[in-house]
C-alpha cells in the first residue's frame, strides 16, 4: 500500500539547493521556519525528558528516585527548556515564519537576515542553557527568585540566566520582523480587516515580545551581575528588595504566557473556519480581542505575588485586573463556538486539536479565575492546583494549537499528506493522556499537595499514579506524530496546492511553495474566510493523488 | 526622496535650547524646592527628550502614523511598569493589615 | 508607485541606490519605510530595557531618599554636566551628518560623522575618569565598597548607599555599552559614506544610526538629573 509515490518535483524552496551552507546561511523565511521546527522539536523532547523524570519520581510518596536537590534541578530545567526553548518560539517561529509572509502575499519577511539571526540566537542561547544543564543544572525554578538565585544557590544560575537573555533577543527580533512585515508588506487590497486572524494573533504576540521581553533581559542581567559581583539590588541583606525582582520578572513573565497562547488562538481561528466551512463569527471582535489580551496581559503580573508580601491594596487592584483579562479570551471562545454553529463540520486531525484546544483552554482559563480570587489563591498558591492550571493552558491549549498548526500546514510546508488515521489516533491519545495527567493534579493541589517537592504525603499517591499513567500515554501521543509525519515525507500522498480548500493566500501557491512564494504579487479582493464561495473540502480518501 | 529636509539653522537652535535647559536644570537643583525638585528636574529632562525626539529624530515630520502610535505606546508601557509597580510600594500599610 | 529604476541608474549614486534595493521589497520607498519602522520598534525595546532599571531606581529612591541625596554628592557634578553637553553636541553633529546625506554632501557627511565619533569617545573618556575616581573612593559595590559615617566607621545606611551605587554603575554601565555599540555603528556608516554608498535617494542606514544615537542621548538626558542632581550641594 505505502509505496514511494513518484512525484516530478517542480522547483521549490526545498530542492532549490541541497547544500548545508544553503540551509545554514539561508535568508528564505520558509527554510528558517524549518530550522526552527527542527530545533524546537529537539528542545521539546529534552524538556519532556525532564518531565518524565519528574513524573517517575512522583509515582511514590517518598523521595526515592532522586535527591531533593536533584529534583529541584529537574523541575527548573523542565520549566526553562519548555518555556523559553519550546513554547515561546514555537508557533511564531516554526509556523509563523513560514506562513505569515505568504498570508500577506509577500515574498519574505521585512528583514530576512535578522530572521536568520533570530534562529542563531535561539541556538546559541539554547546551547548555553543546555551547557548549564549538563554541567550540573540550576535549581532555582524557572522563576529565579532572589535572594536564592543571587546569593544562596550553588548551581549554574549565571549561564542559564545569560542563555535565557540571548534567547530573549531571538524572540524580540521575531516580533520586530512580524510587526514591520504586517505594516509594510501587505499585498494590494489586503486591508487590516481582511487579514487572517492568525496574522492579528501574531501581531498581538509581537507587541508583547517587543515591550515585555527587554524587561526580562535587564532583570536576568541584573541577577547575573548580582551573583558575580555581590551587589545587592535584590538582596535584603544588602538593602535590596526581593519583591522588586519579582515585580520585574513577572512584568515580562505574565505577558509571556500570552506570547505562548495567542498564536495558538490564531491557529484555532484558521482551523475552525476551514473545517466548519464558514466565515468566522465576529471577525472584528476576535481581532480586537487579540490586541486586548496583549494589552491587558501587561496589567496583571502581580497576581503571581499575592502571598509574596505586596501590599493588600495592590493585591486588590491586580485581582480586579486579572478578572478583566479573562474577558477577551472568553469572547474568542464564544465566537469560535458561534462559527461552528450550523457549519459543515469536518473532524479531521487539525480540527480535533482545535476542538481540544477550546475545551481545555476554557478549563485552564476558568481555573485562572479561581487563582485571581485572593481568598482562593491563598489556599491553592504553590500547590498542584497552579501546576494543573498552567499546564491546561500551556499543554492543553498552546501545544494543542501548535499540533493543530503542524497538521494544518504540513501539506503546504512539505507538499505531502500524512496518514489521517494515525493523525486522529495520536490526537485522541494526546487528549486522553493529557486529561489523565493533569486533571488529578487539580484535585491534588486543592486538597493540599504542594508543588516543587520531590516527596509528598501518602494520601496523594493515587492521584499521582493516575497522573504519571496519563503522562505515559501523553508521551506516546507526542511520539506518534514524529513517526507518521516523517514517514509522510517519503510516502505521503502529494498534497497539491490546496488540499483543505482553505482560504488564505498561502493556499494559492504550490505545495511546497517556490522560493519566491508567488509568481506575481497577489491582489486581494475578498474578505477573509470567504468559505461560502469556496469549493467543498475533499473527502479524506480523495485528498491528494494516490 | 520626498522627505522634508530640515534647515541646519533649526538644528543649531534646538541644540542651543538643549544647552540652556541643561544649565537650567543644573541651576535649579541648587535651589531647595522641597518635594518639587524631582518633578521639576524630570519635567526639564522630558522637555529635552521631546526636543531631541521631535527635531533630531524627525518625529515632527514623520509621515508614518504607525511610528507615532508605537512610540506613544512604548512610553505608555514604561509608565505601566513604573506606576503599577508603585501601587505596591506606595501603598504598603494603607489598609492596616499587618505585614501588608 | 513603482520606483523609476532607469532614471535612478543614470547617476553613480543612483546606481548604488538601485543596487541597494533588496529583492523582497517592491521599491526603495517600501524598503526605507520598513527600515525606519523597524528601527523605531527596536528603540522601544531599548526603552523597556532601560525602563527596568529606571523602575528599580524609582523604587529605591522613594524608599531611601536621604541616602540617595547623600550618595549623589559623591558624583562629580562637572564630569556629568560636561558629558551631558558633549552628548548633546554629538547629537547635533549626528543629525547634521544625516542632513549631509540627505543633500548628497559626501565630504560633510564624513566630517560630521568623525566629529560625532570624537564627541562619543570624549564622553566615554570622561566616564572612564569618573569610574576610576569612584573605584579609588571605594564607591564600587561589592567587597571593596566602603561607606563611612562622620566618625570614620561604617555608616548605618551603608547597605542602602551601596544600592545607589549599584544602580549608578548598572545604568551608566549599560548606557556606556550602548555608546560603544553606537560608536561601532557610526564607524560603519562613516566607512560606507566615505566609499560613496549613500545618496539623497538612499541613505537609510545613516538615518537609522542617527535614531539610535539620539535615543542613547535621551537615556543620558534622564540619567543626568537622576544620578547627579539629587543633592543640592555639589563640590
Amino acid at each position: 500500500m505505502a509505496t514511494s509515490t513518484p512525484v516530478i518535483e517542480k522547483p521549490n524552496y526545498l530542492n532549490a539547493d541541497y547544500s548545508v551552507k544553503s540551509w545554514l546561511l539561508t535568508t528564505d523565511h520558509k527554510r528558517i521556519a524549518l530550522l526552527y521546527l527542527v530545533a524546537i522539536t529537539m528542545f521539546f523532547f529534552v524538556g519532556g525528558f525532564f518531565a518524565m523524570l519528574i513524573r517517575l519520581e512522583l509515582l511514590t510518596p517518598a523521595g526515592d528516585l532522586v535527591q531533593a536537590d536533584t529534583y529541584n534541578r529537574l523541575f527548573s530545567m523542565h520549566g526553562v527548556v519548555m518555556i523559553f526553548l519550546f513554547l515561546i518560539p514555537s508557533i511564531p517561529a516554526a509556523i509563523g515564519n513560514f506562513v505569515l509572509p505568504m498570508m500577506l502575499g509577500a515574498r519574505d519577511l521585512a528583514f530576512p537576515r535578522i530572521n536568520l539571526l533570530s534562529w542563531y540566537l535561539l541556538m546559541i542561547g539554547g546551547v548555553m542553557i543546555l551547557y548549564s544543564i549538563v554541567t550540573g543544572g540550576f535549581d532555582t525554578g524557572w522563576t529565579f527568585y532572589t535572594p536564592f538565585s543571587t546569593e544562596y544557590s550553588n548551581s549554574n544560575v549565571i549561564v542559564a540566566a545569560l542563555g535565557i537573555f540571548v534567547v530573549g533577543f531571538s524572540s524580540i527580533l521575531t516580533g520586530l520582523n512580524f510587526i514591520v512585515t504586517t505594516h509594510r508588506m501587505r499585498a494590494p487590497g489586503l486591508t487590516w480587516d481582511r487579514l487572517p486572524l492568525f496574522v492579528w494573533a501574531n501581531y498581538a504576540t509581537s507587541i508583547i515580545q517587543i515591550l515585555g521581553t527587554p524587561v526580562l533581559a535587564i532583570t536576568l542581567a541584573l541577577v547575573a551581575m548580582e551573583r558575580l559581583f555581590n551587589i545587592g539590588i535584590f538582596n535584603p541583606q544588602l538593602g535590596g528588595d526581593p519583591l522588586l525582582f519579582q515585580h520585574l520578572f513577572w512584568f515580562y513573565s505574565h505577558p509571556a504566557v500570552y506570547i505562548m497562547i495567542l498564536p495558538s488562538m490564531g491557529v484555532v481561528s484558521e482551523v475552525i473556519t476551514c473545517f466548519s466551512r464558514k466565515r468566522v463569527f465576529g471577525y472584528k471582535f476576535v481581532a480586537m480581542a487579540s490586541i486586548a489580551i496583549a494589552v491587558l496581559g501587561f496589567l496583571v503580573w502581580a497576581h503571581h505575588m499575592f502571598v509574596a508580601g505586596i501590599s493588600a491594596y495592590a493585591a486588590l487592584i491586580f485581582s480586579l485586573l486579572s478578572y478583566a483579562v479573562a474577558v477577551p479570551s472568553a469572547i474568542k471562545v464564544f465566537n469560535w463556538t458561534a462559527t461552528m454553529y450550523k457549519g459543515s463540520i469536518h473532524l479531521r486531525t487539525p480540527m480535533l486539536y482545535a476542538l481540544g484546544f477550546i475545551g481545555l483552554f476554557t478549563m485552564g482559563g476558568m481555573t485562572g479565575l479561581f487563582l485571581a480570587s485572593l481568598g482562593i489563591d491563598v489556599h491553592v498558591t504553590d500547590t498542584y492546583f497552579v501546576v494543573a492550571h498552567f499546564h491546561y493552558i500551556m499543554v492543553g491549549g498552546a501545544v494543542m494549537g501548535y499540533m493543530a498548526a503542524i497538521h494544518f500546514w504540513w501539506p503546504k510546508i512539505t507538499g505531502r499528506m500524512y496518514s489521517e488515521t494515525w493523525g486522529k489516533i495520536a490526537a485522541t491519545l494526546i487528549f486522553i493522556g493529557f486529561n489523565l495527567t493533569f486533571f488529578p493534579q487539580f484535585v491534588a493541589g486543592y486538597v493540599g499537595m504542594p508543588r516543587r517537592y520531590h516527596a509528598y504525603a501518602p494520601e496523594f499517591q493515587v492521584l499521582n499514579v493516575l497522573s504519571t499513567a496519563g503522562a505515559s500515554i501523553l508521551a506516546l501521543g507526542y511520539v506518534l506524530p514524529l513517526i507518521y509525519l516523517l514517514w509522510s515525507l517519503r510516502y505521503g500522498a502529494p498534497a497539491g496546492n490546496n488540499p483543505w480548500q482553505a482560504t488564505g493566500l498561502e493556499w494559492t501557491t504550490a505545495s511546497p511553495p517556490p522560493t519566491y512564494n508567488f509568481d506575481e504579487t497577489p491582489v486581494v479582493t475578498s474578505e477573509a474566510y470567504d468559505y461560502p464561495n469556496m469549493p467543498q473540502m475533499p473527502d479524506e480518501e480523495k485528498i491528494g493523488a494516490r | 526622496m520626498a522627505e522634508a529636509i530640515v534647515r541646519r539653522k533649526t538644528y543649531v537652535i534646538i541644540w542651543a535650547v538643549l544647552l540652556c535647559l541643561t544649565a537650567l536644570t543644573a541651576t535649579v537643583s541648587e535651589i531647595e524646592l522641597g518635594g518639587w525638585n524631582a518633578p521639576v528636574a524630570l519635567a526639564i529632562a522630558g522637555t529635552k527628550a521631546l526636543l531631541v525626539a521631535l527635531f533630531f529624530m524627525h518625529l515632527r515630520h514623520e509621515r508614518s502614523k504607525i511610528v507615532i502610535v508605537w512610540t506613544i505606546a512604548g512610553l505608555f508601557w514604561l509608565l505601566i511598569l513604573l506606576l503599577l509597580s508603585m501601587t505596591d510600594y506606595a501603598t504598603r500599610g494603607f489598609l492596616n493589615i499587618p505585614g501588608r | 508607485m513603482p520606483a523609476n529604476h532607469s532614471t535612478l541608474n543614470q547617476t553613480a549614486a543612483g546606481h548604488a541606490a538601485g543596487q541597494a534595493l533588496q529583492h523582497h521589497f517592491a521599491d526603495l520607498g517600501q524598503q526605507r519605510d520598513s527600515a525606519t519602522l523597524g528601527m523605531w520598534v527596536f528603540l522601544l525595546t531599548e526603552l523597556m530595557f532601560f525602563g527596568g532599571m529606571f523602575a528599580a531606581y524609582l523604587v529605591y529612591r522613594v524608599s531611601y531618599p536621604a541616602v540617595f541625596v547623600a550618595a549623589s554628592r559623591h558624583m562629580e557634578f562637572w564630569a556629568g554636566t560636561i558629558n551631558t553637553v558633549v552628548l548633546l553636541t554629538s547629537s547635533l553633529t549626528m543629525v547634521l551628518g544625516v542632513w549631509a546625506a540627505q543633500t548628497g554632501r559626501r565630504q560633510l557627511l564624513v566630517w560630521f560623522l568623525i566629529l560625532t565619533l570624537l564627541f562619543g569617545m570624549a564622553f566615554l573618556g570622561i566616564k572612564a575618569y569618573e569610574y576610576h575616581n569612584h573605584w579609588v573612593q571605594h564607591d564600587v559595590p561589592g567587597d571593596s565598597f566602603q561607606w563611612l559615617g562622620a566618625d570614620g566607621r561604617t555608616a548605618p545606611d551603608a547597605r542602602e548607599a551601596q544600592i545607589f551605587f549599584s544602580l549608578y554603575f548598572a545604568m551608566t554601565g549599560f548606557h556606556a555599552l550602548h555608546m560603544v555599540i553606537g560608536l561601532g555603528l557610526v564607524t560603519f556608516i562613516l566607512y560606507q559614506g566615505w566609499k560613496g554608498r549613500y545618496s539623497p535617494e538612499y541613505h537609510t542606514p545613516v538615518e537609522n544610526v542617527g535614531l539610535y544615537w539620539h535615543f542613547v542621548d535621551i537615556v543620558w538626558i534622564f540619567l543626568y538629573p537622576l544620578l547627579y542632581l539629587i543633592s543640592k550641594r555639589h563640590g
